[in-house]
């Protein structure tokens, strides 16, 4: 099982302290490092200095603690929930504690930010002993003051004491701990002795948040700074030919109408444009303003031709494609055990079964929007980014400028979900930058957002089982994706090794539609794909369907497959949480349960959708959902993050509707496309499988059962299956046709 | 370029404005008050909800050349340091994930329970549905205004 933390890393070359001129001691460490699955020291730590570490711990003479959290906060309560396993083991209280997001500097620090539900599961040892070794170097100090034994002192809440019971505040001996040497092998509390992890801490920002004050990228502003509104092409495939910007110009408050795309050119063009650049190649019309508004005008009254580069492409074409290679036989294998095609040929009863998702837009509320200026000492960068390193490392190959001239703020993000994984915009803003060498901001608008995203790739599963005397034999599952297939472990999440015969196969389709992470990417609709198949497989052997989940996961317990990634037990455990709190064995009357397990991003979830008939159109009240993310770090912080993917899940399977034709999409706005909204979010009841294992993430994992759940929910109610999102438009009911 | 006399949180404001600026526009880039969130532009999400003469209005499509002799209301003028009810219920609740939609949502809340102190719970569903929030905090969003009814008494 590979759900342990296995980072290893040198504490001597992991954190340096020293004292401040303005008194107190600064305690630096290296987050991204620390937090990386494989830790590594990039740097002779012998030469190591305050510049290489990017997270820090301000311990003040009054006794303040201050810890810069280093890590974009995109909602998922990092910010709150990383500084709480620091203050828990320096052992000060959390009341004391100021959190301030710190600057990532390209000039310093040049490491990745992890990603993907990582930062707590990566975290998670890095930040305990920071926090332990930061608390042994105050007792040692204020024990060499008494002149008595470190092990005969112990500090509560930023106070130290000794065996005759004097005390000393954690500010009076940051002077002295300063100049100590740090601690090796300092030990770690146990679980049972935490004040401040399983704790409800709120939000560090709230007060911020709920007045309205400059937060994000969009709140961003200089003296002296234009606004710039691009025009990109509206179609994928299409190229600028040329335009005509009498009317933009003549628009009040409109400076300039300039293009760029040579410098975007020239990275796409280079050796290593880097994974994260999603640029278009074709040239773009920028309108330079002096508001936000005027912009926005300028760029709606150019008047622009545009070309054809490549083919232009549609969702109808897709689909049809996409079919054509579930049909053939150009699979690459990604897993395979036994022998499916002879299962399949000995069995009692096959069942195969195809699932449909649509493209998908992120939609983050804010739209993308950057700040650059340019000039020749500096490039400066300041925005919403989940990538800083690679925005800097892409705009320094782009404009041809050194690193070290290149510094990324990062403000907080009014969303992510993936969106703001790719930095496409930010090096728009720096190029526009460039040309005009005034400080920008960038603002896209909806429209924009919403038509020249990266989106959600379609896909396509089928999936099929062979039965024999009432087992299941063999399964087989194939993948037909735009633009790349699942990657890394996921043909080793359940039912791999509890079917003999088992086999996952992908095969891809080039599309000029750019396509990337999406909120729990892959896994958002494989679990609805799989889970609903599972569903309909339990009819068919006529097996109560969660009895069928609990009698596969008999099978891996003990399993010497080390590529399996979820654990049976952990699987057993939140399937029989959710049975016991939804209800599940003693249905009510009109209500329509939908009962889903899944693993991802390494938490287990199990979750139950309860559906009743509301005006002939199933309507999805209820949703219980059991969690084994291991140790609760904040539980207030953890239910939201739940509660938001449960709900984000219903809404996309129940609404997300995306289609291109002629390589443009059919909707822009939120006027046509559908969100969830307040009175269709069902109510959301979280419980958690209290254990003392090492924490796992939430951004993402709650939201792929969500959909299947409410897909069996909904077979349940309507007496029909539904094989394609989303479900309003794929619905088949006596009650709804009639 | 004309310009206008607007009262925002209760202060005199002079505007230099094209007559088509959305109220959103100005109140963020002429007024430095970026509490209100530009979301979609066509008042559908809700984001730049702010008070016009105490009801919920969205600004994004809202001239600022219709709203002269108007008392207009951001989030920054609730209240005097985040004391209102429903900032209180949001805080207390700890409502926000990313955080981005929350001023909208908390205008919508304050001028709905003005109006229906006392609200059902289908009530606040229905008065909240213009207001998306992507994160779908809509749980905690439907239990700060229950609590901030309360608060209000």
């Amino acid at each position: 099982m590979a759900t342990e933390n296995n980072s290893n890393f040198s504490r001597r070359g992991f954190l340096k302290a020293s004292s401040l001129a303005s008194g107190g001691l600064l305690i630096g460490f290296n987050l991204f490092t620390a937090c990386k699955q494989k830790a590594e020291m990039p740097i002779d730590i012998s030469k190591l200095n305050f510049a290489d570490f990017n997270a820090f711990i301000k311990i003040a003479e009054n006794g303040m603690v201050t810890i810069f959290s280093p890590n974009p906060e995109i909602g998922q309560g990092v910010k709150t929930s990383m500084p709480m396993i620091i203050a828990e083991e320096l052992n000060v209280a959390w009341k004391n504690v100021v959190v301030e997001q710190g600057v990532l500097d390209t000039e310093n620090y040049t490491r990745q930010v992890a990603g993907g539900s990582q930062s707590i599961r990566f975290g998670w040892d890095a930040l305990r002993q920071t926090g332990a070794t930061a608390r042994q170097m105050l007792i040692n100090a204020a024990a060499a003051k008494w002149g008595v034994s470190a092990s005969e002192c112990s500090a509560k809440e930023g106070v130290i004491t000794n065996a005759k019971g004097e005390t000393l505040g954690y500010g009076d001996v940051v002077k002295e701990a300063a100049l100590l040497e740090i601690p090796e092998n300092v030990a770690l509390k146990e679980p049972k002795d935490y004040t401040i992890i399983g704790t409800k801490a709120i939000n560090v920002d709230i007060d911020e948040i709920v007045s309205g004050k400059p937060l994000f990228g969009l709140d961003y502003k200089e003296e002296g700074m234009v606004y710039a509104s691009v025009l990109r092409p509206p179609a994928f495939g299409q190229e600028l030919e040329s335009f005509d910007a009498t009317a933009a110009k003549n628009i009040s408050g409109v400076v300039d109408v300039i293009t760029i795309g040579e410098k975007a050119r020239n990275l796409l063009n280079s050796e290593k444009p880097g994974w994260s650049v999603k640029l278009s190649s074709s040239d773009k019309v920028v309108v330079i303003a002096n508001s936000t508004w005027a912009a926005m005008k300028g760029k709606k009254a150019i008047k622009a031709v545009w070309k054809e580069g490549t083919p232009l492409e549609s969702t109808e074409a897709h689909d049809k494609e996409l079919v054509k290679l579930l049909d053939g036989k150009k699979f690459r294998t990604m897993r395979s055990d036994g022998d499916v095609k002879k299962a399949f040929a000995q069995a009692d009863k096959v069942l195969e079964r195809t699932y449909e998702s649509p493209f998908l837009p992120h939609n983050c509320l804010e739209p993308m929007n950057f700040f650059a200026s340019v000039d020749d000492a500096k490039v400066r960068l300041v925005g919403p980014i989940q990538t800083p390193e690679d925005l800097a490392t892409a705009v320094s190959t782009m404009l041809d400028r050194s690193l070290e001239d290149i510094s990324v703020k990062m403000t907080r993000m009014g969303g992510g979900f993936g969106r703001r994984l790719y930095g496409d915009f930010a090096m728009e803003v720096a190029e526009i930058a460039d040309v005009i060498r005034k400080p920008v901001k960038m603002v896209s608008s909806r429209e924009d957002d919403m038509t020249t995203g990266v989106y959600r790739p379609a896909i396509k599963y089928r999936i099929k089982a062979s039965v024999k005397n009432g087992e299941i034999t063999g399964y087989q599952l194939k993948e037909a994706a735009v633009n790349g297939n699942m990657y890394g472990l996921i043909p080793n999440f359940f039912p791999a090794g509890a079917i003999e015969n088992y086999q996952v196969d992908v095969a891809s389709l080039k599309s000029n539609i750019t396509t990337g992470a999406w909120r729990a990417p892959y896994t958002n609709f494989l679990s609805y794909a799989e889970q609903s198949f599972f569903d309909e497989l339990a009819e068919v052997i006529e097996k109560d369907p969660v009895q069928m989940r609990l009698d596969l996961l008999q099978k891996v317990k003990g399993t010497k497959d080390d590529k399996i990634q979820y654990s049976p037990e952990r699987l057993e455990g939140v399937i029989n949480l959710v049975v016991e709190k939804s209800g599940y064995r003693t249905p009510k009357e009109g209500v329509y349960q939908g009962f889903c397990a899944y693993y991802c991003h390494n938490t287990h979830v199990a979750e139950v959708a309860d559906v009743v008939m509301e005006n002939n159109k199933p309507v999805v009240k209820n949703v219980t959902v059991a969690v084994d993310c291991g140790i609760v770090v904040n539980p207030l912080g953890a239910i939201n993050q739940i509660e938001g993917g449960v709900v984000d899940g219903v809404g996309h399977a129940m609404y997300g509707d995306f289609k291109f034709k002629d390589g443009m999409p059919d909707s822009s706005n939120f006027g046509t496309y559908r969100l969830i909204r307040n009175s269709e979010s069902p109510k959301v009841a979280t419980y958690f499988v209290e254990n003392n294992l090492s924490p796992t993430g939430l951004g993402e994992p709650t939201l792929p059962p969500a959909g299947a759940a409410v897909s069996i929910a909904i077979t349940k109610a309507t007496g029909n299956r539904i094989y394609k999102q989303p479900f309003t438009k794929n619905m088949v009911a006596k009650e709804i046709i009639g | 370029m004309p310009t206008y006399n607007l009262k925002v949180n209760g202060e005199k404001q002079v505007v230099e404005a094209e007559s088509d600026t959305p109220l959103l526009w100005a109140l963020r880039d002429n007024l430095d008050l970026v509490g209100t969130k530009f979301g979609c532009g066509i008042g559908q999400c809700g984001a730049c909800t702010v008070h016009i003469d105490g009801t919920a209005t969205r600004s994004c499509l809202l001239p600022v050349s219709a709203l002269e002799d108007k008392e207009i209301t951001t989030i920054e003028g609730l209240s005097e340091n985040g004391s209102h009810p429903v900032q209180q219920a949001w805080k207390e609740v700890d409502v926000p994930q990313c955080g981005y939609c929350q001023a909208g949502q908390i205008m919508t809340a304050s001028a709905f329970l003005e109006t229906n102190p006392k609200p059902t719970e289908e009530e606040i569903k229905i008065a909240m549905n213009g207001n998306i929030c992507r994160c779908s905090a809509y749980n905690r969003i439907q239990r700060a205004v229950a609590i901030a009814s309360e608060k209000i008494g």
